[in-house]
């Protein structure tokens, strides 16, 4: 999620944060892998269908290409002192893009109506971390509340 | 005749695999290990490791293996089309639906709900990865030094506006003389 973030929203200024987080709120409720499901998306918001053939072929090309490769030596690779070394300090790198990826996206979606978004991100965060409920059922959920409580929230008027 | 076997086996492991991650697992060894035998649990666990050494989902990492085992190439391609299509099939009519130009109010209403609320979701996984990944494999309460150091330095960096790519390769280096500094201390 973060590196489809950091080609879209900040190279290339082609979406928009609080756009991405609907793209990935849809990913969530197709089966299959996430990455290629936001692949798809981001492909058929840009470009229409065939963005989205080209999104999906290109999420499925690395996997394909790498572990074609590496099947003739996995067991090797997979037991190798560096290479455990080099993921140690990649996995250190990737929880700090995640940590200001979620900054800057939780930042866009409380732009309007700031404190029932607040408490929706505060109950979404609560129930993923503390239950075993599956996330398709907690996005179901999360639409449902907001189609019955944004009936009833005034508008906010733009400055 | 074993390309279709193939096809229908990853159609249904794409098509039943939600919740991302390891959830996929127990689909696959249902599937793959015990109907069709393509993998012992040994491989399985091998598959696992390299997912966790390699980009790209589990779901696609095993399809590639397990086509490759199977038919070649030519199976690894076949296996990993089949995982994608349930999903690409379904996103392509929510697609038609969502993307035109005016959305109805009702949507808009669901939409202003999930925006937090995804944001909430990945916050969680963002938890779940920190804890994973900053304590150390053989111990759930010691911190791997390497790992917070890779993570302090990244944060500094990324908060200045550093891009993605090079950050993670400087991770990578990071973890390699952690790994050195641990190998010299050892012999």
């Amino acid at each position: 999620m973060p590196l489809i973030r950091e080609e879209f929203v900040h190279k290339e200024n082609l979406i928009r944060d609080d756009e991405m987080l609907e793209l990935i709120a849809l990913s969530q409720t197709a089966p299959g892998p996430i990455a290629v499901s936001t692949a798809l998306l981001t492909g058929y918001k840009l470009k229409g269908r065939r963005g989205a053939i080209v999104g999906i072929i290109a999420a499925i090309l690395p996997p394909l290409i790498i572990i074609s490769i590496l099947y003739y030596f996995y067991t090797w690779f997979a037991a190798n002192f560096w290479v455990r070394a080099a993921l140690r300090g990649m996995s250190g790198a990737i929880s700090a893009i995640m940590i200001v990826a979620v900054y800057d996206l939780a930042k866009a979606s409380l732009k309007e109506h700031k404190v029932i978004s607040a408490l929706i991100l505060i109950a979404a965060f609560l129930t993923s971390m503390f239950t075993s409920i599956n996330t398709g059922l907690i996005i179901l959920a999360l639409a449902l509340i907001g189609i019955v409580a944004f009936r009833y929230v005034p508008e906010e008027k733009k400055p | 005749m074993t390309m279709l076997r193939l096809f229908i086996a990853f159609l249904e492991v794409g098509a039943f695999a939600f919740g991302g991650g390891y959830a996929v697992l127990p689909l696959i060894e249902r599937v793959i290990v015990h109907r069709y035998g393509w993998l012992t649990m040994t491989e399985m666990t091998d598959v696992v490791s390299i997912s966790q050494v390699t980009p790209g989902p589990i779901a696609l990492n095993a399809a590639t293996f397990v086509g490759m085992r199977v038919a070649g190439i030519p199976g690894a391609i076949i296996a990993s089309v089949a995982t994608v299509l349930p999903q690409a099939i379904l996103l392509f009519l929510c697609g038609i639906f969502f993307f035109r130009e005016k959305r109805s109010a009702t949507i808009d209403h669901a939409f202003m709900s999930l925006r937090p609320g995804v944001a909430g979701l990945i916050a969680a996984s963002t938890v779940s990865i920190f804890i994973a990944s900053v304590f150390l494999s053989t111990s759930p309460i010691i911190i791997d030094p390497v790992v917070l150091i890779a993570l302090v330095v990244v944060l500094i960096l990324r908060i200045r506006r550093a891009n993605i790519f090079p950050l993670v390769f400087l991770g990578a280096g990071i973890g390699l003389i952690g790994g050195l500094v641990e190998y010299l201390t050892q012999t």
